[in-house]
């Protein structure tokens, strides 16, 4: 970076797509994607404990109407789907659902803010931090930019960790869903013995069913990761065009509504689908 | 763009929201739900009886309503009929009592005239006697003035 602070459109792109990191090799934590996930994670359990414990049966209150809006729309969609009894599903349906939906919201806040709110932050509170590529002459918003504090970014699910984290839960469901629905033979069995069923072509079905089965938490991860990080990529390249942005951004942001509550549902929905598949006998 | 151990940490704040939102979120918020429905169609089904119970009250009333009218009409009818026949002895009896009058009025006046002639007639023999010994002193003739006496009296 220039000493004046100045960005190259790679070194803007490259600052605004990095994770804030603390920890070394695999141990590496992004903060700010735990941090965010944590945080509305926590904001969602309290708000839904919140209306929950003051629910009345009776006549209820605007906030209470909106959350058993999409309570009852998230148990719609799991009794259509998910016929066997199950106390998880309709919670782990709820929580993926509203958890997804908020962490694709902070998408909407615009791709500077964050950063340098936190790199603000960093230079009044963490001066000594900051890596010293630009001068102290510089202006605030160049250091604030300098400063590592301002890698934090506000959408986790733009982070393949996070996406991943949550599918892999998932695919430890799956599996444990199948094990308990058909046994850990029946389970064996349906990796080893179909599509053909013959002793010959174990190895074949055995590959076509991992394949199947890995695919499944790939797939969810990735589908959620691509969607959030490549609409995070335009947002920054459209931030970096100058005045014209702003109509821009805005077009991008009213179609990104639709992206963000589209794929915390199929998200949701497809764990749904994937753990009635799983406890389905065949 | 690595994997790292974040998607640790995430998986167990997976868990953990999960857990809390299977303890402390889905139960209150779905048994409210599913008390409010219960609530609903109990009201529903409460509303449909008080209608049907409104039905049959209003068709109660009609009945009632119908019966009291041609009660009353029955009445009135025979009101109507008695006061006919009230009115009719009453003419009646009225008529009755005026002949009654009238000819005990007619008995009283032809008794009163009776009473008067049987009078009058007493009294004008005695003034004939008396006009006719009158005449007799002057020149007495009895044949010749028992016609005359015989014709004033028949002529009473």
């Amino acid at each position: 970076m220039a000493a004046d602070g100045k960005m190259t459109p790679t070194e803007y792109i490259s600052h605004h797509l990095q994770n804030a990191q603390i920890g070394e090799g695999f141990w590496t934590v992004n903060v700010d994607s735990l941090g965010m996930a944590i945080v509305l994670g926590s904001f969602f359990v309290w708000l839904f404990a919140y209306v929950g414990r003051k629910a009345t049966t009776g006549v209820p209150g605007k906030l209470q109407c909106f959350i058993e809006m999409v309570v009852e729309f998230v148990d719609t969609s799991v009794k259509e789907t998910f016929h066997a009894k199950s106390k998880l599903i309709a919670p782990l349906a709820l929580t993926i659902f509203v958890w997804i939906f908020l962490m694709n919201l902070m998408k909407l806040i615009p791709v500077d803010f964050f950063p340098l709110f936190w790199g603000l932050l960093g230079i009044t509170v963490a001066s000594g931090m900051g890596k010293g590529e630009v001068s102290e002459g510089a202006g605030v918003i160049a250091r604030a930019m300098d400063h590592p504090w301002s890698y934090m970014k506000a959408a986790p699910t733009t982070d393949l960790n996070v996406t991943l984290g949550l599918a892999l839960g998932v695919f430890v469901l799956i599996i444990f869903y199948s094990v308990k629905h058909k046994g850990l033979g029946g389970f064996v069995k349906e990796l080893t013995f179909t599509p053909f069923n013959h002793w010959a072509l174990i190895p074949f079905n055995l590959v076509l069913e991992l394949v199947t089965l890995i695919a499944k938490p790939i797939s969810l991860s990735l589908r959620l990761f691509g969607n959030l990080y490549a609409g995070e990529l335009i947002f920054i390249l459209i931030a970096m065009i100058g005045l014209f942005q702003l109509p821009l951004h805005f077009a991008w942001a009213v179609f990104h509504i639709l992206v963000i509550i589209l794929q915390a549902f199929i998200f949701m929905m497809l764990t749904i689908v994937y753990l009635s598949m799983a406890s389905e006998k065949h | 763009m690595d994997i790292n151990a974040t998607l640790i940490g995430l998986m167990i704040a997976f868990v953990v929201f999960v857990l809390f939102c299977m303890k402390f979120v889905w139960p209150p918020l779905n048994n409210a739900i599913e008390e409010r429905q219960k609530k609903i169609a109990d009201g529903l089904a409460a509303s449909e009886l008080a209608e049907k119970d409104l039905e049959q009250a209003r068709k109660q009333a009609d009945d009632e309503l119908k019966a009291a009218k041609l009660e009353a009409a029955t009445l009135i009818d025979q009101a109507k009929k008695r006061a006919a026949k009230l009115v009719e002895e009453e003419t009646q009896r009225g008529h009755a009592e005026r002949e009654k009058i009238i000819a005990s009025g007619y008995a009283e006046v032809e008794a009163e005239r009776n009473r008067v002639r049987e009078e009058l007639r007493k009294q004008l023999g005695v003034l004939a006697i008396a006009g006719a010994s009158k005449i007799i002193e002057r020149e007495v003739d009895a044949q010749k003035q028992s016609d005359i006496v015989e014709k004033l009296v028949a002529e009473l």
